[in-house]
């Protein structure tokens, strides 16, 4: 089925995420959309699904106009989509999320559970997935659950099954099982529609590259262009794709963490055993899948994990059970992962997220009284000195976008005077500008004799600023590997296996 | 270079550490020490009698005579045991069984009465007989309450659909001398409500308490003013409904204390059960429930499957105002026989608390509703027989069955996750 689109404009308010936008997939195709973050895939996509309506523009299949009013009536033309969020009920089981919107029912509405159940059986045995009809989405890893939305969408019949960003979530290893699947469908006669931001998964895919920038389509490209080539057009100027750093200069063990347990509330052990130190002076990255108790490692170094074992110690003086002030104080720097949940307060203008974890002593406060005049002073200082594009010192900082709410984050961390600097996920969801911006600042914290553990899922990332690597799987650590140790190997590792001349 | 990673859930290969929860066994030990205070150091003389049959059954059973001071001691010694075995398994990190936590309430139950009734009789059909009366609204509340929260909207308008049920159909049934007229009347009424509900909570997105307690505060206000400008005008028409008789079933009316308990009943009764079955059903097992569900838990998942969320929420917030205006109708078809200003006094938020403490099922909602019922009806019964218990201490009872039975029972519980979350589309 040939899917096409023509002059696609969607606007949210003011913003316009797609702004005329054609794009034409041939049948038996994959194509790619490659685009920052927020350049408009998944808007676009969702105007193709049904889930928006477009302000202008149509979506043709086979050369017929279609007018979707909602998901149902773009499923019944044959189009499945594997949202970047799973669109899946934690709480139902896989059948049940399956049959979902096209039930099968017998007397009095009956459910027909055991058609949804065969159904399952039937794909996951065309794909070689193990899935069992049975299990509660919620308890299934995330790698499972894309392989329920794939299932979810062929029991439909699509014809044309787009995949927005399913490797975020991926280790390489079940990006390289997804691809073959991908192949497969192709072979099959579906046409598919990837959408990422990763070159590498690019071309080694895709048989017609489109690339998105700021809501416009600003080219295509073919699958044999230069990785730099790819990410010029997807910037819109050239980019350093390599983190320019000097060999790290380490001094003695400035963290050290032994032996850390850390049990959640359902008397798991999420991190289990955990022992490594962190240099004066060195970056240590922490890798591994998302959900392997990196989360937890972090949230338990600055105090925030209520059952942990084990010693943290920083310079020698045991950081283990003192209150999360206590640890700020002793000189830690926290980077946390989900910046709009546990970074900033978007309610509060930039000024006041600056001093956030600063208030309760000078300079920022006096005899109880806030001093406005000298956060004023800092907060200008900091959003030049930080380059944080916003209208003034006063906009609110819920209103910014992913990199510069970030860069305000980093602001205030690195503008204490850290023992310790701790990143998770620094840039997680942020243009390539502030990506660069960010990794220049790590790196200057590093050279500035500070131990900097960077918690990240994103090999790119990893492998650019890393001096070591720990990869986390599970809870524990699988090994510690010197910062350019070959991909494939930190990615079996992801996997939890330790190959061999790998210390665990 | 390949590997396949095993399709396993990560959670359930990781290693587990034990959390002792020390819950169970702090709750005993508090009411194990009201026991002692009371039953045993504050104990009584007498024996205490537990009559199980009426001069009408067909089977008579004996009454039960307990020896006041003995039969205390006895229990107080039982709830120390089990308080001792409970804080045995905690420390050991293993959970305390919920058998163990019932086993804890009835004796607690039994002494209490023992207790009370030191020289008296205590009516245990008329006890229970009384519990389901009282139960009846609540178990029809707390059907409309789980309904319209498992389909994302929380519904803290049972007491004005309650009301308001309870009006209209005195009204209806008056006028026309038909109490089934009067039943459909108090559905249409429990509708209406949840119309207002509905249009404001999910067509203008108005915060979804405010709009139920406004209702509630707009429905006491409106039921009330007429009922003293219309009802009080011509009380034999527009306030006398005909009641439901009772129908005794056969054989199933005659088993001892349940019969008369749950088979001498109106139809009112008769079609809960049918009720909470159907809703059970319906809401587990059949192709509306699944829909209704999925709304409720992930609006936007359901939408890009092609079910119309915004659609499905607002029938189903109908059906719901339909249940409980249903239940409305027993205050005045089933029990008292009129309506009077504000009759339901708070069953509404007593059915809301029941559908939380039975965690959103139909089924253990109802049963949250029976207790609640219990402990209502029990303060009525001990202040008629005049057990000498203070009557502040009577007041208290429901309460303390409530925190009890919430501290013992109920552990984590997780609502429906997008519960009081308008969807709004782009
Ligand atoms: N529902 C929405 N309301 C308002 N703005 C939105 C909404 N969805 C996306 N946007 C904005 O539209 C732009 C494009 O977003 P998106 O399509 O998600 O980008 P991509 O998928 O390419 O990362 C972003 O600036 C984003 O903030
Ligand atoms: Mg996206």
């Amino acid at each position: 089925m040939k899917l096409e689109l023509r002059g696609i404009t969607k606007r949210f308010g003011s913003l316009v995420a797609n702004d005329d936008i054609d794009l034409t997939i041939e049948p038996g195709e994959i194509h790619c959309l490659l685009g920052e973050n927020g350049a408009g895939k998944s808007t676009l996509m969702n105007v193709l699904y049904g889930l928006y309506q477009a302000e202008e523009g149509e979506v043709l299949l086979d050369d017929v106009v279609q007018r979707f009013a909602g998901p149902g009536d773009a499923m019944r033309a044959g189009i499945g989509m594997v949202h970047q969020h799973f669109m899946l009920i934690p709480v139902f089981s896989v059948a049940e999320n399956v049959m979902l919107g096209h039930e099968e029912t017998g007397f009095g509405g009956r459910l027909n559970l055991d058609a949804a159940r065969a159904k399952v059986r039937e794909i996951s045995a065309r794909f070689g997935f193990h899935v069992d009809p049975d299990a509660l989405v919620g308890d299934l890893p995330v790698g499972v659950q894309q392989r329920v939305e794939i299932i979810k969408a062929l029991s439909r019949d699509a014809k044309v099954l787009v995949f927005d960003e399913p490797t975020a979530v991926l280790t390489p290893q079940e990006t390289d099982e997804l691809m073959t699947i991908m192949r497969q469908l192709k072979s099959e006669g579906t046409s598919i529609v990837f959408i990422t931001h990763k070159l590498r998964e690019v071309r080694e895919v895709a048989d017609r590259i489109t690339v998105i920038r700021l809501g416009k389509v600003v080219g295509e490209a073919s699958p044999t262009a230069s990785n730099s080539e790819l990410a010029a057009l997807m910037v819109g100027r050239s980019v350093e794709l390599t983190v320019q750093k000097e060999p790290a200069q380490p001094g003695p063990a400035g963290l050290i963490v032994r032996n850390l347990d850390v049990i959640d509330h359902l008397g798991l052990k999420v991190v289990n055993n955990v022992s490594f130190d962190v240099r004066a002076g060195e970056i240590l990255a922490i890798a591994g899948v998302q959900g392997n108790g990196q989360t937890e490692l972090t949230e338990a170094i600055l105090g925030l994990q209520p059952r942990v074992t084990g010693e943290i110690s920083l310079n020698g003086t045991s950081l283990t059970g003192l209150s999360v002030r206590k640890i700020l104080n002793a000189g830690v720097g926290f980077v946390p992962e989900d910046r709009t949940e546990d970074g900033l307060v978007g309610q509060f203008t930039i000024a006041e997220n600056l001093m956030l974890d600063r208030s309760d002593r000078p300079p920022f406060v006096k005899n109880g009284n806030l001093q406005l005049g000298f956060l004023a002073e800092f907060a200008q200082e900091k959003k030049d000195e930080f380059d944080i594009r916003c209208e003034s010192i006063y906009s609110r900082a819920g209103q910014l976008s992913g990199g510069n709410q970030q860069k305000v984050v980093l602001a205030r961390e690195l503008s204490r005077d850290l023992k310790l600097f701790v990143a998770s996920q620094p840039t997680r969801g942020i243009d390539v500008g502030s990506i660069e911006f960010v990794h220049k600042r790590m790196v200057a914290t590093r050279d500035a004799g500070i131990p900097v553990v960077v918690v990240s899922t994103e090999l790119d990332e990893v492998v650019a600023l890393a001096d070591r690597i720990a990869v986390m799987y599970r809870g524990s650590i699988v090994g510690i590997v010197p910062g350019n140790t070959p991909r494939d190997v930190l990615g079996l590792m992801m996997a939890g296996e330790v190959p061999s001349g790998v210390a665990a | 270079m390949t590997t396949t990673t095993a399709p396993e859930s990560i959670s359930a290969s990781l290693e587990s550490a034990t959390i002792k929860s020390w819950k169970a066994p702090i709750a005993y030990a508090i009411f194990t020490l009201i026991a002692i205070l009371l039953f045993v150091v504050n104990g009584r003389d007498g024996v205490s009698r537990f009559r199980l049959s009426n001069e009408a059954d067909v089977i008579q059973l004996a009454p039960i005579d307990n020896p006041t001071r003995l039969t205390c001691i006895l229990l107080v010694v039982l709830l120390i045991a089990i308080t001792v075995y409970a804080t045995w398994l905690s420390s050991r990190a293993k959970r305390v069984p919920l058998w163990l936590t019932i086993l804890f309430a009835v004796a607690f139950m039994w002494a209490f009465l023992t207790w009370a009734a030191a020289g008296e009789t205590i009516p245990i059909t008329g006890l229970l007989l009384g519990t389901v009366a009282l139960s009846a609204p609540l178990i029809f509340g707390s059907l409309g309450g789980v309904i319209s929260e498992r389909v994302g909207v929380v519904n803290v308008a049972i007491e004005g659909q309650l009301l308001a049920g309870a009006f209209l159909s005195a009204f209806v049934a008056s006028v026309t001398g038909n109490p089934w007229a009067g039943l459909v009347a108090a559905m249409v009424a429990g509708v209406l409500v949840s119309f207002m509900l509905a249009v404001f909570s999910i067509r203008y997105i108005v915060d979804q308490v405010i709009v139920g307690v406004v209702l509630n505060v707009l429905v006491a206000g409106l039921t009330s003013f007429l009922y003293s400008t219309v009802l009080t005008s011509n009380t034999p028409l527009f306030n006398s409904p005909p009641r439901f008789p009772r129908i005794s079933i056969p054989i199933l009316s005659e088993i001892p204390i349940l019969g008369p308990v749950l088979f001498r009943q109106t139809v009112i009764i008769y079609i809960m059960y049918i009720a909470v079955f159907v809703v059970w059903w319906g809401l587990f097992r059949t192709k509306w429930g699944l829909r209704l569900r999925a709304v409720g838990e992930h609006p936007q998942a359901a939408d890009t499957v092609g079910i119309r969320v915004n659609p499905t929420r607002f029938w189903n917030v109908a059906i719901a105002g339909a249940i409980a205006g249903f239940g409305g109708a027993y205050f005045t078809l089933g029990s008292v026989g009129g309506f009077t200003k504000e009759m339901t006094a708070g069953a509404g938020f007593i059915a809301l608390a029941a559908v939380i403490f039975g965690r959103w099922d139909p089924i253990r909602a109802t049963l949250a509703a029976l207790l609640f019922g219990f402990a209502t009806n029990l303060q009525n019964v001990l202040g008629a027989i005049g057990s000498g218990v203070p009557s502040e201490f009577l007041l208290m009872l429901p309460y303390v069955v409530t925190i009890f039975a919430v501290a013992g029972l109920v552990g984590y519980v997780r609502g429906p996750a997008a519960s009081g979350k308008p969807y709004i589309k782009a």
